[in-house]
């Protein structure tokens, strides 16, 4: 069964672990510059052109879809091509039995998708080391590996991630018995898993910290204005943390708007004709600002954050892997009942 | 005689639709037994209850003494080219025999390679690349090599030109001499069993309406023609299997172990295809069709 495994999924293998040479190869090159970079100065934001954060962004996004592109494309047709082509009749007419079929088939793929998603995960990490969450002068700063687009591409979860693909495209395709809807069908639940899970259930895989803090410019981090001209402060806190929300608070601990004061109070933005595209407006001008501020914490005006701090990297990788490992589990349990329930 | 299928009142329903109702049948072990029936009679599903691929919904079935596929030990006794001869159209003739080599332990690599080279399939030829012949060949000797004690079939003719067709039953009646395996093939067209067959199993509606040594059921079975004749006025030995009657003629096809001697009938000796076609067509079978409606026919 391992053999005829093997000789069913030769190609893939190629293919995938040759891409993935090949990557590692581009992040080989690329990678030792970047940390000549990030030696000579502590600025590396500054020293990269608007050409280098396109590509660190967009191989960024890039390799985020890896998991699910090698996951999905692996599993759909694993069961859903034997059952097309009718080739299932041949298969489970040998002296093998339909789970251990099952078993070696899935054991396979689950082992060659989690051997070339690590080993892209762990290049990427170790290859975006120097840049993840650096800072410029100009307050401008590259993603930090905890925000959610990078930390999907980091670490250990993106193991978890196409281990997951891989066992919701198998048993997509087992229901439907055809492999390309079942890619589709496969790629819609899973985006929308990996939209759902940063915003309401990463957040609190590990509990978040917490922090209110007076505001002044020494935490300040911007004054922003929107489309309904409300206007909004946001305050710095410890470098590479993921900020869940960062909001003022009055003295009571609520959260509220700002006192209509204090637009009135706020001197001119230093830079003309884009205080109302809702821009960040930053630096404003001295003088009053600290006036403004000032009377705000006078009045008993707060901002609170609530944040994932950098430490908690691992310790949200960990639960995050374990949580789509677990449903991956209960996936491949399915997948079985189904193989040996509802396909007779 | 030892049966290799027992089935009993076998049923297989797939949501609110039986494909299979209350089917009791045995097949002897050691013999060739030909499953016919008409289209949607459920030999496919019957097939497919007996290797395994299915599970009953009703019933209990038995294939070579065990519950079917239960394990590798059940599945290497019985040996399955599927309908169309489903082969991996990727792999190449020799992945086949690699593939059975690896999944079977009764596997006989050398007399696989043997029929490869005496049908003379290009062992690096991509089974996708194969005629329907060859890959139905190819299929045959899959189901061959693995030793199996039963060897089941399913309409594997169907799609075959007249040639392939004799050369594919050809081969299988060379593999049976020399294996001395039981057989059970299925098949819609009467003839391709004819020169293979040595007992006969007629399938309709999932009820067994025949089944017996084929020699037999040639030497009982008779067409008789002559005067009108009511069939309450027949002897009580001869079961009337069809019959067809115009106002001056009556014709029966009737089944009796005694020789007819009522020298008003003309008898004549059914062929095998003649007799399985008066079972099939059961409109004619227990209720003479009135004069009228005999005409329109």
């Amino acid at each position: 069964m391992i053999w005829l495994t093997w000789r069913q999924s030769r190609t893939q293998l190629i293919a995938v672990f040759g891409l993935v040479a090949a990557a590692c190869a581009w992040l080989a090159v690329t990678g030792p510059a970047l940390a000549r970079l990030a030696r000579r100065n502590d600025d590396v934001y500054d020293l990269l052109t608007s050409n280098d954060r396109l590509l660190f962004n967009g191989g960024i996004a890039v390799l985020a879809v890896a998991p699910a592109v090698i996951g999905i494309f692996w599993g759909a047709p694993l069961v859903a091509r034997e059952l097309e082509a009718g080739t299932y009749r041949l298969a489970w007419n040998q002296s093998v039995t339909r789970g251990r079929w099952l078993t070696v088939k899935l054991g396979f793929a689950v082992l060659a998708t989690a051997a070339a998603v690590g080993i892209l995960a762990a290049a990427i990490t170790w290859w975006a080391r120097p840049l993840d969450g650096v800072t410029g002068t100009q307050h401008g700063s590259l993603a930090s590996r905890l925000t959610p687009i990078s930390f999907a591409m980091r670490g250990i979860v993106p193991v978890g991630y196409a281990v997951f693909a891989l066992l919701l495209a198998t048993l997509v395709g087992l229901v439907l018995r055809r492999s390309l809807p079942a890619m589709a069908v496969a790629l819609a639940i899973y985006v929308f898993i990996q939209i759902a899970v940063p915003l309401w259930v990463r957040p609190h895989l590990v509990p978040a910290s917490s922090t209110t803090t007076v505001i002044s410019r020494a935490t300040l981090d911007g004054i922003g204005l929107d489309e309904s001209g409300t206007i909004t402060i946001t305050t710095h806190v410890a470098p590479g943390a993921w900020i869940l929300s960062n909001r003022t608070v009055d003295a009571n601990g609520g959260a509220v708007s700002l006192p209509s004061w204090f637009s009135q109070c706020l001197p001119p933005p230093p830079t003309t004709g884009q205080a109302g595209d809702g821009a960040v407006v930053q630096d404003p001008g001295k003088g009053t600002l600290d006036a403004c501020l000032a009377r705000l914490t006078r009045e008993g005006y707060r901002q609170q954050l609530v944040y994932q701090p950098r430490q908690h990297f691992w310790p949200l990788q960990l639960a995050e892997t374990g949580l789509y490992l677990g449903a991956s589990g209960v996936l491949a349990a399915l997948s079985f009942w189904w193989t040996r329930r509802r396909l007779t | 005689m030892s049966a290799i299928v027992r089935a009993r009142r076998l049923g297989k329903r797939y949501r609110r639709r039986w494909a299979l109702q209350s089917c009791t049948l045995e097949i002897p072990a050691g013999r060739v037994t030909g499953l016919v029936g008409p289209n949607g009679a459920g030999k496919t599903t019957l097939l497919h209850l007996m290797v395994g691929i299915l599970t009953p919904s009703v019933g209990t079935i038995e294939v070579c003494g065990g519950r079917p596929a239960a394990d590798s030990s059940q599945l290497a006794k019985v040996g399955f080219v599927a309908q169309d001869t489903p082969t991996y159209a990727g792999l190449t003739v020799a992945d086949h025999l690699r593939l059975g080599a690896h999944l079977n332990p009764r596997w006989d690599a050398p007399a696989a390679r043997r029929r490869i080279d005496r049908l003379g399939l290009d062992p690096h030829h991509k089974a996708g690349h194969l005629s329907g012949g060859q890959r139905a060949q190819l299929a045959l000797t899959l189901g061959l090599a693995k030793r199996p004690e039963l060897l089941i079939l399913d309409e594997p003719v169907a799609s075959l030109d007249p040639l392939a067709r004799r050369e594919f039953l050809q081969v299988l009646m060379e593999a049976v001499a020399e294996d001395e395996i039981s057989v059970l093939l299925s098949s819609h067209v009467v003839s391709d069993l004819e020169r293979v067959c040595d007992h006969l199993v007629v399938l309709t509606d999932s009820q067994v309406r025949v089944s017996g040594d084929v020699d037999q059921l040639l030497t009982t079975h008779h067409r008789l023609s002559g005067p009108h004749r009511e069939p309450s006025t027949l002897p009580a030995d001869q079961h009337v299997v069809w019959s067809s009657h115009t106002d001056r003629q009556s014709t029966y096809v009737v089944r009796t172990e005694s020789p007819v001697l009522d020298p008003s009938w003309s008898v004549t000796a059914l062929g095998l295809e003649d007799l399985v076609l008066a079972y099939l067509d059961e409109t004619a079978a227990e209720v003479p069709a009135s004069p009228g409606l005999e005409v329109l026919r």
